[in-house]
């Protein structure tokens, strides 16, 4: 769990780290830390998987990949997370989770989401999955984003 | 205008593992052949231009406290519209996306206290009079979180 420190130092790095030479000592003078305590507190949170990452966050959309399509796959359970493992290792797919199966509408529990230049690139990406996953995988469709209705950033208070 | 092959081997190899040391864009520019001001100076301008959307800690936020939870929507074609602007209308709906399904809007809840995400939900249920699917991760797996560019 994050203490109140940890918190400052999530709001003062929100919209992104400092671009100056000494970013964390920046954060640091923002949040009243020294810049080395602000260093083991991100390698701690890192650690924990508080932070996922810390680097550049391509927009898709800005750098060439347009479509957007989230495979969905329906694995028999007992198979899922032998199936997740080598799907997620895949370097066009940018989030794989188990997710409920609603039955009789929805019969998908491995979601990947793959990214790609075109519908077209995205499907062969897909037929690529498919074969990793082989026979595992009863049925499986791809959802194209069509429209992004709403997008706002997390937010978190201090 | 293109991303040029410094923007490109800058992207893809700062999706992650940036150091967490004093001077880290003159540790992470050497392995990329860079000088430290040109590799702060690229950064910049690839936000700038809007290329990258944020430079820095990309937070999980459940393990802040918080709670997310994906769901789904079947909406009749003809009220799309209508119940788009009334989902989009709560806070906690972070997300909404239309997709090729007949569920087809599909968008994601988050809040800090767990129990709201029932509430949003039941909220959105009584207000569309549309049964929402909630999609909640049952797990998780590794992904490298990169793509090439």
């Amino acid at each position: 769990m994050l203490d109140a420190l940890d918190r400052h130092i999530v709001a003062a790095t929100q919209a992104g780290l400092p671009l100056v030479p000494a970013p964390y000592r920046a954060v640091g003078e923002a949040v009243g830390l020294a810049e080395a305590e602000v260093i083991a507190r991100l390698d701690r949170l890192m650690a924990s998987g508080a932070i996922r990452r810390i680097g550049v966050v391509p927009n898709h959309y800005a750098v060439g990949l347009t479509a957007n399509g989230m495979s969905v796959w329906d694995v028999a359970d007992a198979a899922v997370a032998e199936a997740g493992a080598r799907v997620g290792a895949l370097d066009f797919v940018t989030h794989c989770y188990e997710r409920p199966r609603h039955l009789p509408l929805w019969p998908y529990n491995l979601f990947a989401m793959v990214h790609g230049r075109t519908r077209e690139e995205v499907r062969e990406k897909v037929a690529r999955v498919a074969d990793l996953i082989g026979p595992a995988a009863r049925a499986h469709d791809v959802l194209f984003s069509t429209r992004i209705l709403k997008k706002t950033g997390l937010r978190i208070a201090a | 205008m293109p991303l040029d092959p410094v923007d490109r081997a800058i992207i893809n190899a700062l999706q992650g593992g940036f150091p967490l040391t004093p001077r880290p864009f003159r540790d992470a520019g050497a392995a990329l052949g860079l000088a430290e001001d040109e590799l702060i100076a690229r950064i910049r301008r690839l936000i700038d231009s809007g290329r990258l959307s944020r430079f820095g800690p990309l937070w999980n936020a459940e393990k802040l406290g918080g709670e997310v939870c994906l769901a789904a929507l079947a909406v009749p074609p003809e009220r799309f519209e209508a119940v788009a602007e009334q989902v989009n209308a709560h806070p906690e709906v972070a997300h909404n996306y239309e997709r090729t399904h007949a569920l087809n809007m599909w968008f994601v809840v988050s809040a800090e206290k767990p129990e709201r995400i029932a509430g949003v939900i039941a909220e959105i249920e009584a207000e569309t009079g549309l049964k929402v699917h909630p999609m909640p991760k049952l797990q998780e797996f590794f992904v490298g979180f990169r793509v090439e560019v």
